[in-house]
């Protein structure tokens, strides 16, 4: 299979790989492994297996070599145009549609260099369809797209006024189907929004400390078991607005390459250094973490104060789940502390929707600070962090937040409620239970099926967000806009969300879809993956009865 | 080489040449092999470092392990005490309207900056409940990946023709506005110069930035064309650097903790005379200033195409959620790509989006509420301005001011707890106030601490006067 001498293109692969490797042998090689194994076993009252679990196989295809050259070729063609394209622009042989400074400003140091812009000239404009496509209904299992067209190859987009009706919607992470208008579930809602209006005009500690808001707190921190959490406005800031208030200068932040923006903007205006480690790898990490404790701050050898790890629960573009036992392992190793963003992972993995703790049967106080955003599983907007009574107090007095920004609106406060209930059973049903294992198994269903088809899929068997590589530009913008032709709505990226040569399209699984649906899907991607020559794995993939949790496709993995 | 008895015959000069290279022909090969490396030695010597660094000393394992025991850390965040004044909120039930029932106790609100009441308007209630409807509450996307609804084309199309505008962007937070915006234009290099006042989110957006900042002093314009013309001679000094490096003053319309209003004539002089672009915070002046309520543009009579960016949120006047910049669509239009806030966070709900369209329907409906509450402010301006011990900061006009100590008693944490006495005073006789609050230790510039007064239409004289009349009291009771 993947033992080619292809050259890597990307380290990526490499080095997913070598986190697999590394995982296999830890067990039987490191201290410290064994050592939380017993520690498990020595908490827990049933087998230590039923306690903690391992990560499921996660796989990293290497693509064919003459995917990786023609990848390569066809960015090459493409910019060879967009010069060529300047050029006549240059020479006033083709219209310029780009917007222009003002005449009085002219002289004025320009906005923008001309090269920062080469690549959304050129190359994002001829295909900026695929993205930013508007619609106009719910972001439920299926949407209304609204028609745009455009005279001048993508610069202007004008509305036809028409839609396109019940397109089915993979993009949307919309995983526990919370995304929902259904007038009997929403009362509440509605019922909130009619009492407080929509916004709160003040911030938590001026006058903006609404009774739901500490409702809700409580309600969090009962869902995940810790002692106390505190709610922010937006996904976005709960990161880029708290971690400052966690460290700062003199700490070190070891950070994964691959993690969100938000955390990388929080980290940075923390003002404490930061060191990257490789996406998953725990040697990447381990080595890391023994270079802070052992050599101290770069020059004067002090001491960190203190070393914070972050990482993400499930990675949106890669759909790996991070190696949270032995990240815990590390920490404890290396008193480090350990910041856990689960924006793509509450409520959608584990076995009752805590997310990755759950997945593997962590002791959720061994995470020290525990963020995650409302945005997703619970159809909302907004984010938490959760952790010890010490860490929520220190936050509800330091926090960027809670001090100058404005507090949660009253109705999506109440749709969290209402949601996260829903989850817990506190409703009295069990629908969301229901949803909880709905989304399991439209993911192991969704994931197979691919797989045997031959697509090259990223991610973690038990993440529902699902990329599917493509690599060439040019079979990007054509399997987006064909999906949408064929009425399903699909997330393309490329370039540079993901490394140049690794364009993929990412499906979002809900419980809201049902199987009619990813039947729907799955057709429609078997003839456009054999119509554009999209199944570029060179795996046999065998269907087995235990094929969901078996480790063969590990050792699969140590092969390549 | 020919024989010496030859040579020796001709050219003296030449003669000596070749008896001196002679030896060298005659050497035998070790010796040449043994000089050639002692020159290869003496080239070494001089390009070696005559020092030896310091002894690579490589720990061992044990040693490792040994550290790694010993090392302890800070603890995660510092311990608290229970008491911490920043850490008991007040409880807010029910809605944070008009009236407004705080820790139990129903009060009038002076504290939250619903300028317009538009909280509790019945319209805005329901436009948002039809969306509710239709759209459910969250997006679970950013906008690029189908989280762009009908409702936010249609806001932002709204908010630019509201202000005259060519192009208007919003944003899911009011404090993700301004501290995306800036870092999606000014980079390392570029230069910023900022009014000392600037809110929090203006810094963190520099922070973010990376750019050089040179603070101006506050609405000090004579101080801000020092920093220009030192600008200038720089940039003569070093004509390439100056051809790309960007430039921007960044200020605030009405500044939210000083209360009054930038010389904006002034400034756009200045952009013109140095080449500077301005940038312009208007979150407390955007439903405020102006006729029409657009902002301290119209309050001025400044043509808005003067002014780069303006941006604002719509968490005061317009009593919904989010944020937006409006501009031409040369300078908007870039944050679709690379502002952060924009690009990598989910989208405002759509019901939100409904409820400040909506309040946007009502301000150009009925212009006249600008008025009333123009009224509003320079009556409590007037009314407060008796009260003992305490002074009012900020611009007649401005619909939220500040209450400050007249003499401070030299401690800050002193200075807070008389000011906290006099909100607690008034809380207990049903006037909600609240402290201006700052991280003291974040903050560039702290500004001194003091009373948020905030002025709605819906207050009535008697309200006023019973405010006014409370805070006199209160004043009287606790500094003397």
């Amino acid at each position: 299979m993947a033992r080619t001498t292809a050259p890597v293109p990307n380290g990526n692969l490499k080095i997913q790989l070598n986190g697999n490797n590394f995982k296999n042998e830890n067990c039987k090689k490191n201290g410290y492994h064994n050592k939380a194994q017993k520690n498990s076993t020595a908490h827990s009252a049933g087998p230590p297996s039923s306690r903690q679990r391992f990560q499921r196989p996660e796989s990293f295809e290497n693509p064919p070599m003459y995917v990786a050259v023609m990848t390569y070729l066809g960015f090459g063609i493409v910019t060879l145009f967009g010069y060529f394209r300047d050029f006549l622009r240059a020479v006033g042989l083709e219209k310029c549609h780009i917007a222009r400074e003002r005449e009085e400003q002219k002289d004025f140091v320009p906005l923008y260099q001309d090269f920062e812009n080469f690549y959304t000239r050129n190359l994002y404009m001829r295909v900026r369809d695929n993205w930013n496509r508007p619609i106009c209904s719910l972001p439920g299992p299926v949407f209304d797209v609204m028609e745009r067209v455009s005279p001048d190859y993508n610069w202007t987009f004008s509305l036809t006024g028409k839609t396109i009706d019940n397109v089915i919607n993979m993009g949307s992470y919309n995983y526990l189907g919370f995304a929902e208008n259904d007038g009997d579930f929403l009362k509440t809602v509605a019922d909130r929004t009619q009492q407080y209006g929509l916004g709160v005009c003040s911030t938590r500690q001026e006058m903006g400390n609404l009774a739901i808001h500490e409702e809700l707190e409580q309600l969090v921190a009962t869902f995940l078991g810790v002692e106390s959490s505190m709610i922010f406005g937006m996904g976005f800031a709960t990161n880029s607005m708290n971690i400052p208030a966690l460290v700062g200068k003199g700490c070190l932040i070891l950070s994964d390459e691959l993690n969100h923006t938000s955390l990388i903007l929080g980290a940075r205006l923390s003002g404490a250094t930061i060191w990257v480690f490789k996406h998953n790898n725990m040697q990447s990490l381990e080595r890391l973490l023994r270079e802070a404790v052992c050599s101290g701050q770069p020059r004067t050898h002090r001491p960190w104060r203190k070393v914070l790890i972050m990482v993400e629960g499930i990675y949106s573009m890669e759909g790996s789940v991070v190696r949270l036992p032995d990240i815990v392992a590390l920490k404890k190793k290396y008193k480090a502390y350990l910041y856990l963003d689960e924006a793509h992972s509450i409520g959608a993995v584990g076995p009752t929707g805590r997310g990755v703790t759950e997945l593997f049967g962590l002791d959720p106080s061994d995470i020290d600070v525990m963020m995650g955003t409302f945005t997703k599983s619970f159809g909302a907007a907004g984010g938490y962090i959760a952790g010890k009574k010490e860490l929520v107090d220190s936050l509800r007095s330091h926090s960027h937040s809670a001090v100058y920004a404005s507090a949660m609106s009253p109705p999506v406060t109440e749709q969290i409620l209402r949601a996260m209930k829903c989850i817990m059973g506190l409703d009295g049903t069990t629908v969301g239970q229901a949803r909880v294992h709905q989304l399991a198994e439209n993911t192991r269903y969704f994931r197979s099926r691919l797989q045997e088809m031959g697509f090259i899929i990223y991610g973690n068997d038990d993440s529902p967000v699902v990329p599917i590589l493509l690599y060439m530009p040019g079979k990007v913008v054509a399997f987006s806009r064909a999906m949408l032709k064929r009425k399903i709505g699909v997330v393309v990226v490329g370039f540079p969300a993901t490394p140049i040569t690794e364009a993929r399209a990412r499906f979002c699984l809900s419980a809201a879809h049902t199987k009619a649906m990813l039947d729907q899907v799955l057709f429609d991607l078997n003839e456009l993956g054999d119509d554009l020559c999209l199944k570029f794995s060179r795996r046999k993939y065998s269907p087995r009865p235990q094929q969901h949790n078996n480790n063969d496709d590990t050792d699969f993995e140590l092969d390549s | 080489m020919g024989s010496p008895q030859v040579v020796r015959v001709g050219n003296n000069t030449s003669a000596r040449l070749i008896l001196n290279t002679w030896p060298l022909v005659c050497a035998p090969a070790y010796h040449l092999v043994l000089e050639g490396i002692l020159i290869l030695w003496i080239i070494r010597l001089l390009f070696s470092k005559t020092y030896k660094l310091q002894e690579r000393s490589d720990l061992t394992e044990k040693e490792k392990e040994d550290l790694i025991e010993e090392w302890q850390p800070e603890p995660l965040v510092p311990p608290m005490s229970k008491d911490h004044p920043s850490l008991n909120y007040d409880i807010v039930t029910g809605p944070p309207s008009h009236k407004i029932i705080v820790n139990g106790k129903e009060c009038i609100n002076f504290a939250s900056f619903n300028f317009l009441g538009f909280l509790d308007n019945e319209r805005v209630k329901q436009k948002a409940l039809t969306s509710l409807r239709r759209y459910g509450v969250g997006t679970c996307g950013p906008r690029g990946f189908y989280g762009t609804f009908d409702v936010h084309l249609e806001l932002e199309d709204r908010l630019a023709k509201f202000m005259k505008t060519e192009e208007a962007i919003i944003y899911s937070y009011g404090f993700a506005t301004i501290a995306s915006a800036i870092p999606a234009y000014s980079k390392r290099g570029d230069i910023v110069f900022v009014d000392e006042a600037a809110c929090f989110s203006i810094q963190k957006g520099l922070q973010a930035s990376r750019s050089f900042i040179k603070y101006f002093k506050h609405n000090d314009m004579e101080d801000l064309e020092r920093l220009l013309k030192e600008q200038e001679i720089e940039d003569q000094r070093n004509p390439r650097k100056a051809r790309v490096t960007r430039r921007f003053i960044i200020v605030e319309g009405l500044y939210i903790n000083t209360a009054d209003v930038c010389p904006l004539p002034d400034l756009v002089k200045l952009k013109y005379k140095y080449k500077v672009r301005i940038f312009l915070e208007e979150s407390m002046s955007f439903g405020v200033l102006g006729e029409h309520g657009r902002g301290v543009t119209e309050h001025f009579g400044v043509n808005i195409d003067d002014i780069d960016l303006i941006s604002a949120n719509m968490e005061n006047a317009v009593a919904s959620i989010g944020g937006f910049c409006c501009g031409r669509s040369f300078v908007i239009d870039h944050q679709r790509l690379s502002g952060q806030g924009y690009c990598f966070s989910a989208s405002l709900p759509p019901m939100l989006a409904a409820a400040a369209i909506e309040a946007l329907n009502i301000m150009e409906e009925d212009p006249e509420i600008f008025a009333i509450l123009r009224e509003k402010c320079k009556h409590v301006h007037k009314a407060l301005q008796e009260s003992p011990g305490v002074k009012v900061i900020g611009e007649a006009y401005a619909p939220a001011l500040h209450l400050q100590l007249e003499r401070s008693s030299g401690s800050r944490d002193t200075d807070v707890k008389m000011l906290r006495s006099i909100v607690d005073y008034c809380l207990e006789r049903q006037i909600a106030l609240t402290l201006a609050r700052y991280l003291d230790k974040e903050e560039r510039f702290l500004p001194p601490p003091s009373i948020r007064v905030v002025v709605t239409i819906e207050q009535t004289e008697e309200d006023i006067e019973k405010a006014a009349s409370c805070i006199r009291e209160a004043a009287l009771a606790i500094l003397k």
